[in-house]
């Protein structure tokens, strides 16, 4: 309530905005653009960073994690180009790749010649040009909400894709982003969509080296009728990076969109996913697997899934194994509202422990107006259950060996739906990666 | 081979296993009987080495080593097997990834070389063919949507992969049809072998029938109290265990 | 299913809008000035005899109350309370404070009490039920009107009278325990009680003893503008057990009313309390007009080893309801549970669940709400568990599921669970749904009415929780639920 009025700003907050003060006539876009940024910019001008009295930040107190704000990158040396090549994950995957290091686009490691017909790939500085504020002010997606405010008035460079009506592009993209060099704060925005009877998979990873980085990153899909889009992440940003992301669907009448992530990396990072039924019988998938050890490492996730067409569903599965001192916080809200009739919507959090000292906590909630409809969720927290261990113990596996076959097979049945084999391969590879480290 | 010398038991501070003494020499099956809550399943845990199982006194060696010592996978690497009367299901972990760690640690353990995949999955099929177990049950979690029945025969497949010197089948009858009794049966019969001991462990006679011990050994209230051929499953079977179960209470 | 058509039978027989317990009893008030002021507060203390440190305990709730702006969090709306234009204090005229035979008591009262279905006798409570005997405290407005069974209940050393009673003769009791599981700076609502709270029930079964007979409160609010702020405090020492029911009604009047109770349990080692509450306030009528807010504070303290402390609950009235019975589990071994059905039909709006806070070892805690949406009305489940570090071998189940019924209603879950050890085990599951067209159409094929279908499919979607409840208030709450169902169907 009084939260409106805040003159005491902390050292972020003012760093924020002598950040943007600075930078807002450099950035993209024009007049219009600037007018939308300004905007976006005085959200977290008039209520500052979210703390944990905010409800939806409650388990994530971002003024708390953003301590002190990171200057904007600069256009990367070749240096830092040749550092960002090294650290290219997906290497055997068969995509075609866009690379952003520090949050620009990388026209030296990326392929965008020779575009399939019906797909078109355009930096957003080409978007912004023309309508900006439909590029910037997106539907469907909490405008008021800090991290995509800072990314609506930060996005400096990003992507446009679009898949023309028809047009089927069975090669994935591969938009990477790498961080590198000096600390840094990075926006990038990729706008996809995806015309009618259209289908495309976009890969998204995130790496980097270990510097005290923050990133921001939003992907917006419009996924018009009987279209389908795939969305697989990997986060494996470096450990001292804040990592702040936005996904956000619009899905059309019976289109299919599907989210499938891993996370391994960064000291902190909320992933926010945001979906919009638009259209009757859709339908959509959001797995996730988290992975995190040591430290005070911090991994959010916030889902809010949005039915307001009739007879969609949505599937949501989200596994966390933490060790050390990590904590990881789930929020999910399905919302069914007036005339969502037939909505079949389910949701299940998994928190397995794996140190005294680790924190989970969740919140699930269901919000439903309309009665026609089957609507679920489930959220365990536990440690290793002790019957399986002695199980596997009892055929000869030794316990170190036992637990990271139940740690696999506990986030592996987030990662199961990826149908592309060699990016499934690598993600479980990435899996065990983590585990045998933590050993 | 195996050797069980005044073992006490406890769980949860109550004593379940009460001074058993128990002798098993290679090549021999014995079976052990007993009216519910003699303490049967308890005696397979404690030689397993689950946790929560607290061995108050005695002692229990596997060719002269001391088994109370070892954790629950250093027993199954020296060679002690257990069927399990309930199998766990464990979804994400296909059985033949589960079957190929198991058997890798236990080759690792004993300075063999892993078996390379080609050469694993052919010895799998060889011995799972025998036991009627489809490439699809392999592949899916393990024991994960499996019947009774194939949940007994997935035990057995670890037995025969394994290739265990004691086995110890905890009450590998229960749920199972006539005809499951019969696969189980036959693949437990055809791993009997001069260098392997068995103990079967069962409420009813009519396992036996299939599995035809050389000893068997009536459980009551934590200890053997009568040891017989096996004649006495047959006697059990027709005068029930009331006599030792008003013992046992 | 002769259960079932006698409900209907009743449901049948009365309006949209009755309420059954609506009528008014034409009885002198005397009545405290209109608003809240520290005045009021001596006021309300000097009626009650009270001795000077209840009073400065009163007013220091008072001015900690003055700081403190309302909640906003819970998914309810309604206008602005104004706060200065209540009564907080209702007495019946001729209601002297301090002790009272049921010969004292004025005709018009048992009169009251005699048509909410129970009879201020010390015989047979309630109709039809052999033998089993309960205690009632009945409290009318702002005083307790009546306590029986207090005789043979003291033999056994249970004390059980109105907490004014034992603020004068158990200070040492009080003082010990009152606010020491909700503190008076709790929250805006258990502030506000302690700062003027007239009365309610006060229980304390001594170490070793099992109560001899239920307990139960019956609440009544009968004046017009006039706030209800009880205060309900019950002790089992060590080993102890009681069981305590709980039964609200009130008159149907326009305007909105204020009830906001604070409920304070206390187990020591190895003692169970069971809080049985069957809250039938008037909802207000089809358009939302009228009815009582229920703003109330319930929470148990399992402060012994191996304590146990269980809530059930069975609300269907009141037009607000703001309300959270919850257990801290301190003591190593305890144990806390929650049953809860939450009707709501017409307007009324309910945001309703528990807390379980995990503090010692080995504590366990369970959940079942069961929530049912009919009418325009809104049904949130709001709950939080939590284990802390300390918690070692916290364990919780949380079952929650919401039924709705028609397409204007709405049902939400909102559970918090937070988990500081790694050996804590907490599952939570939820389900919303409408009733499955599959079971009624069994149901009709079998000849059974639409209606009849609803009220047998929902009296067994609450059925565990239900059975929680003492028998004969298991069946008038099944009754309560069907008729407060009426009109959802069609």
């Amino acid at each position: 309530m009084n939260a409106d009025i805040r003159p005491i700003r902390t050292a972020a907050e003012s760093s924020l905005g002598d950040i943007f003060a600075a930078a807002r006539e450099e950035l993209p876009g024009g007049e219009a653009a600037l007018r939308v940024r300004d905007e976006a910019f005085a959200v977290v001008g008039r209520k500052g960073l979210p703390n944990r009295r905010v409800e939806d930040w409650k388990y994530t107190d971002l003024r708390a994690l953003m301590r002190e704000a990171r200057p904007l990158a600069d256009t990367p040396g070749a240096d830092e180009v040749e550092a960002a090549r090294a650290l290219l994950p997906f290497g055997e995957v068969a995509a075609r790749r866009v690379v952003f290091v520090n949050g620009r686009l990388s026209p030296d490691l990326s392929d965008m010649d020779t575009l399939e017909e019906g797909l078109s790939i355009a930096p957003l500085a080409v978007a912004l040009a023309g309508d900006a504020v439909s590029a910037l002010a997106l539907k469907g997606v909490p405008n008021d909400n800090a991290v995509v405010a800072l990314n609506t008035a930060f996005a400096a460079d990003g992507l446009v894709i679009a898949v023309s009506d028809g047009a089927k592009i069975d090669r994935p993209i591969h938009v990477a982003n790498i961080q590198t060099g000096a600390a840094h704060a990075s926006y990038g925005r990729v706008l996809v969509s995806v015309g009618k009877g259209g289908s495309i998979t976009l890969i998204e990873s995130h790496v980097g080296d270990s510097g005290a980085h923050q990133t921001n990153t939003l992907i917006g899909l419009d996924i018009a009728d009987g279209a389908s889009a795939k969305v697989l992440k990997l986060q494996d940003e470096g450990l001292g990076t804040l990592h702040l992301a936005t996904l956000a669907a619009r899905l059309g009448a019976k289109a299919f969109f599907e989210s499938v992530s891993l996370a391994t990396g960064s000291s902190a990072a909320r992933q926010q996913i945001y979906l919009d039924f638009a259209g009757d019988k859709a339908k959509a998938e959001v797995f996730g697997a988290g992975l995190a050890a040591g430290g005070k490492r911090h991994l959010d996730t916030t889902l809010v899934i949005d039915h307001r067409t009739l007879g969609c569903s949505s599937r949501e599965l989200f596994k966390t194994a933490l060790d050390g001192e990590a904590r990881s916080v789930f929020q999910g809200r399905i919302t069914v509202r007036p005339g969502a009739q037939k909505t079949d919507g389910k949701m299940m959090a998994n928190a397995l422990l794996l140190s005294e000292t680790a924190e989970a906590d969740a919140k699930p909630e269901l919000e439903i107006f309309a009665d026609d409809v089957v609507c679920g969720h489930g959220a365990t927290v536990g440690a290793i259950d002790d019957e399986l261990l002695f199980y596997l113990m009892a055929r000869g596996i030794p316990k170190a060996e036992a637990e990271g076959l139940l740690v696999q097979a506990f986030v592996g049945e987030a990662l199961e739906s990826v149908d592309d084999d060699a990016l499934r391969d690598a993600l479980s590879a990435r899996a065990e990666r983590w585990l045998s480290e933590r050993v | 081979m195996l050797s069980i010398k005044n073992l006490h038991a406890s769980i949860e501070d109550k004593p379940i296993l009460r001074g058993l003494d128990l002798e098993v020499k290679a090549g021999e099956v014995h079976a052990i009987m007993g009216p519910n809550g003699s303490g049967k399943s308890t005696l397979s845990y404690v030689l397993a080495g689950k946790p929560d199982y607290e061995v108050t006194d005695g002692s229990a060696t596997l060719e002269g080593e001391d088994l109370l010592a070892l954790e629950a996978d250093e027993r199954a690497i020296r060679g002690l097997f257990l069927a399990f009367q309930y199998p766990l299901e464990i979804p994400g972990v296909a059985t033949m990834t589960f079957l190929k760690t198991a058997l890798n640690a236990q080759r690792r353990a004993r300075g063999e070389d892993e078996l390379p995949t080609p050469a694993f999955m052919k010895l799998v099929r060889e011995k799972a063919d025998g036991l009627g177990i489809s490439t699809d049950m392999l592949k899916r979690g393990l024991n994960v949507g499996f019947s009774g029945g194939e949940k007994k025969r997935n035990e057995v497949l670890q037995m025969a992969l394994l290739e265990p010197k004691l086995c110890v089948l905890d009450e590998t009858d229960s749920g199972l049809d006539i005809d499951a009794l019969k696969i189980v049966s036959e693949g437990v019969n055809a791993l009997r072998a001069k260098n392997r001991g068995f103990v079967v462990i069962t409420h009813y006679q009519r396992l036996l029938d299939h599995i035809r011990p050389d000893i068997v050994h009536v459980m009551a209230k934590g200890r053997i109290v009568r040891t017989g051929g096996p004649e006495l499953a047959h006697e059990l079977e027709a005068q029930g265990y009331a006599a030792y179960a008003a013992d046992a209470a | 299913m002769p259960a079932v058509q006698e409900t209907v039978a009743r449901v049948r027989a009365i309006d949209v809008d009755q309420y059954k317990y609506g009528f008014v009893t034409d009885i002198e008030s005397d009545l405290a000035e209109k608003g809240l002021s520290e005045d009021t507060v001596r006021f309300i203390s000097m009626k009650k005899c009270e001795p000077e440190w209840m009073l400065e305990w009163r007013l220091e709730a008072y001015r900690r109350w003055r700081t403190m702006t309302e909640p906003n969090w819970a998914r309810v709306d309604y206008p602005p309370i104004d706060y200065e234009d209540l009564y907080y204090y209702a007495a019946p005229k001729g209601t002297k404070s301090g002790p009272q035979t049921l010969a004292d008591v004025d005709p018009e009262l048992l009169r009251t009490y005699e048509k909410l279905g129970i009879p201020l006798v010390e015989q047979e409570i309630l109709a039809g039920v052999e033998q089993r005997r309960v205690a009632v405290d009945a409290v009318f407005d702002s005083v307790s009107v009546a306590t029986t069974f207090k005789e043979e209940l003291s033999k056994a050393g249970v004390i059980f009278c109105p907490i004014s009673e034992a603020i004068r003769e158990h200070p040492e009791l009080v003082k010990k325990y009152l606010g020491s599981v909700v503190p008076t700076s709790d929250n805006f609502f258990a502030t506000l009680n302690s700062a003027v709270f007239s009365d309610g029930s006060f229980v304390y079964v001594p170490k070793g003893v099992r109560c001899p007979m239920e307990l139960s409160t019956y609440f009544r609010i009968n004046e017009k503008n006039t706030g209800q702020f009880e205060r309900t405090l019950i002790i089992a020492d060590e080993g102890a057990y009681v069981s305590y029911l709980e039964g609200c009604t009130a008159p149907m009047r326009d305007e909105n009313q204020l009830h906001a109770a604070v409920v304070e349990l206390v187990a020591l080692d190895d003692a169970e309390i069971k809080y049985s509450t069957v809250q039938n306030w008037y909802p207000g009528d089809a358009e939302g007009k009228g009815g009582i807010y229920n703003f109330v504070t319930k929470r148990g303290d399992c402060r012994g080893k191996n304590s146990k402390i269980s809530w059930t609950q069975v609300e269907t009235g009141s037009a607000i309801t703001w309300k959270y019975p919850s257990c801290v589990l301190r003591g190593d071994g305890s144990r806390g549970e929650f049953y809860s059905i939450a009707i709501s039909n017409g307007r009324q709006q309910v945001d309703s669940g528990t807390k379980m806070i995990h503090l010692g070892k080995n504590t366990t805690s369970k959940i079942i709400s069961k929530g049912i949406s009919a009418g325009k009305s809104q049904n949130t489940y709001r709950g939080l568990v939590s284990a802390h570090r300390k918690a070692t071998n916290a364990r919780n189940f949380t079952n929650c599921d919401s039924l709705l019924i028609g397409h204007d209603c709405g049902a939400h879950t909102v559970p918090y669970l937070e988990a500081k050890t790694s050996t804590a085990v907490f599952e939570h599951e939820a389900t919303t749904s409408k009733i499955s067209e599959d079971q009624m159409f069994y149901c009709q094929q079998r000849g059974l009415s639409e209606e009849e279908a609803v009220a047998l499919i929902v009296n067994g979607f609450v059925k565990d929780v239900l059975q929680q409840l003492p028998m004969e208030f298991a069946v008038e709450a099944q009754k309560l639920i069907s008729i407060s169902l009426e009109g959802s169907v069609g």
